[in-house]
């Protein structure tokens, strides 16, 4: 039934009551948290107190919204030196759930819940699918990986909170998820946008064309994406894709989501309140440019985060959003501070390679970055797999198009890359975080 | 006349010419012929089969990239000038080969030249004009057996 496809774009819900409330009113509340917030702060959590103790101040010098600038920074190394439970602020008793970054490098860093604080992750994650458009009775196929990653549970718990039925897949396994997808008609899907990509690609393999099932709603995030990217979930998929924003050291996902509007995330900032910095200087940038996004937690109760350093480089969108929610909206994050690369002395991103190769007609969206150093100097190739629509039978056009894909990504970064073309599936397949760049230079 | 050539990148690899040709041998599809265009970085394998519909399948389930294009059979005796001859011809209408292969069915004195041209209907239409032998591709099929 193709009307499915165009089924309601989400409607109210009771529980996204504060993305509609009145300024004065939604400055009055984040005042009265942040308050609470910093005194629990420094009264629980040594970290806290002595870089407050270091500045001099105490919470009672937390008066209006605009004093936070007195605080300090907390920094990822902090949580990694206070491994594992040296940031909580409240007793284990009260300590109902713990999760885990990753941990690529070293000790992961560890977060801690309260029932309170599983409440309000809970609550930011119905608000998110609603503005996504999902309601009660969806069928929601959780792809988020189940266990220290906050992805899956904090999906799972808000779709069941929505009155929408979960399937709690996990991550991997895709022909099986592909399987459940059209066997129990799926209308909603949450994972990486990479993991979705290939989920459709595979599934196409199979025979199975998404855009005839249910399916109509991605929720996409857990890494930086590409307008270029969401157009090809979109048409792969027939479906609309959104962008999710979360982080596990804040509470997971559902601190930001897109509404309808596909223009900019909605910062859940009665809880999270938002500041953008520059990354260099640590001022507040001047209203609507870009810098780093601060985040400070203003209901945790069980690991409060004072003016944590996302490392994520987002602006404030400051025009009102036509879906009508009040509450703040930042440009989705095309880029984090620290996947910056440097290449011959030029900052690259690699969503601005993806980007660029997007571009091109027929491109597909699987490629790889490799650094390497050759005699001093620095080379950067772009592993590129080849698809059908973009292949012809003459040496000719294979060498055209590589031309016009080197073209591509020196016209938007200013280096010239070396373009391999690469045969399908050949670049391995995240069922997580694509992992986009290999740095084989050495020191 | 025309008839359908699979192509498919290849990496210049080790063992990455014999992916689509172990898929098509287990799948018991004969190589009618073949040719192998080659760069530093990968290579361009260019098929003729007779049921290139099920060979394409096939080599789409082993995971390569398959292509399709028309390309112009011409038949000519097996003898010196053969080739030349027919070259002349070719200039003649002002055809330009973007590249050729060529097979023999291994008996009798004829050859088959396949021809790539920019635009496949116009060089069949001015080779017949010129008494050219353009091959169907029935009957270059049912020849092979």
């Amino acid at each position: 039934m193709k009307s499915k496809k165009s089924a309601s774009c989400g409607g109210f819900h009771p529980v996204s009551a504060p993305d509609y409330l009145p300024q004065t009113q939604l400055r009055q509340l984040q005042l009265a948290r942040l308050k609470c917030i910093v005194k629990r702060a420094y009264e629980n959590v040594s970290l806290h107190r002595q870089r407050m103790e270091e500045k001099g101040i105490t919470p009672d010098d937390i008066q209006s919204l605009e004093d936070i600038t007195k605080l300090h920074f907390t920094m990822k190394d902090d949580l990694r030196e206070a491994y594992p439970f040296g940031m909580f602020a409240s007793p284990m008793d009260e300590v109902v759930r713990v999760h885990a970054s990753s941990g690529t490098t070293g000790k992961p860093t560890v977060v801690a819940y309260t029932q309170e604080d599983v409440n309000v992750w809970t609550n930011v994650m119905v608000r998110s699918f609603v503005s996504c458009g999902c309601h009660r009775g969806d069928i929601i196929q959780n792809a988020y990986g189940y266990g220290l990653f906050t992805g899956g549970l904090g999906a799972h718990y808000g779709a069941e909170a929505l009155g929408a039925t979960v399937i709690p897949m996990s991550g991997g396994n895709t022909d099986r998820q592909i399987m459940i997808m059209k066997d129990f008609g799926s209308n909603a899907i949450s994972c990486t946008p990479s993991y979705f990509v290939h989920l459709a690609e595979r599934a196409l393999e199979m025979g199975i064309d998404l855009r005839d099932l249910p399916l109509r709603i991605g929720v996409f995030g857990a890494e930086p994406w590409s307008d270029g990217l969401r157009q090809r979930a979109e048409e792969i998929g027939g479906i609309k894709a959104y962008d999710i924003y979360g982080l596990s050291e804040i509470i997971g996902p559902g601190v930001a989501i897109e509404c309808a509007m596909q223009e900019g995330l909605h910062i859940f900032e009665d809880h999270f309140y938002p500041e953008i910095i520059d990354p260099e200087t640590c001022e507040a940038v001047p209203p609507g440019e870009e810098g780093e996004l601060v985040l400070t937690t203003l209901s945790k109760m069980a690991m409060p985060l004072l003016r944590y350093r996302t490392r994520d480089i987002t602006r404030m969108i400051p025009e009102a959003c036509g879906c009508g929610r009040t509450i703040c909206r930042m440009a989705r994050i095309g880029r984090r501070s620290d996947d910056m690369f440097i290449i011959r002395g030029v900052n690259v991103y690699p969503s601005q390679i993806e980007a660029a190769l997007l571009k091109v007609e027929g491109t597909s969206p699987h490629y790889q970055i490799v650094l390497t150093r050759a005699k001093g100097l620095d080379q950067m190739e772009v592993q590129f797999e080849v698809t059908p629509e973009m292949f012809g039978d003459t040496v000719g056009s294979v060498e055209n198009l590589q031309r016009t894909l080197c073209h591509a990504i020196e016209s938007t970064i200013g280096v010239r890359a070396k373009i391999t073309l690469v045969e399908p599936h050949s670049i391995e397949r995240s069922q997580g975080k694509a992992k986009r760049v290999i740095d084989k230079r050495e020191g | 006349m025309k008839l359908t050539q699979l192509s498919l990148f290849l990496e210049n690899k080790p063992a990455h010419l014999k992916v689509p040709c172990r898929a098509l041998a287990d799948a018991g599809i004969s190589i009618m012929t073949l040719s192998l265009a080659d760069t530093e970085q990968f290579g361009i394998l260019r098929l003729i089969v007779r049921d290139w519909q099920k060979a394409k399948e096939v080599l789409e389930n082993a995971g390569c990239v398959v292509n399709t294009t028309e390309v112009v059979a011409v038949e000519v005796e097996d003898r010196p000038g053969g080739l030349a001859d027919l070259l002349d011809i070719i200039e003649k209408a002002g055809i330009n080969i973007e590249y050729m292969y060529a097979f023999t069915f291994g008996r009798g004195d004829r050859a088959i030249l396949v021809f790539r041209f920019e635009d496949p209907d116009e060089a069949v239409t001015k080779l017949q004009a010129a008494g050219v032998g353009v091959v169907e591709g029935i009957s270059l099929y049912s020849r092979g057996t």
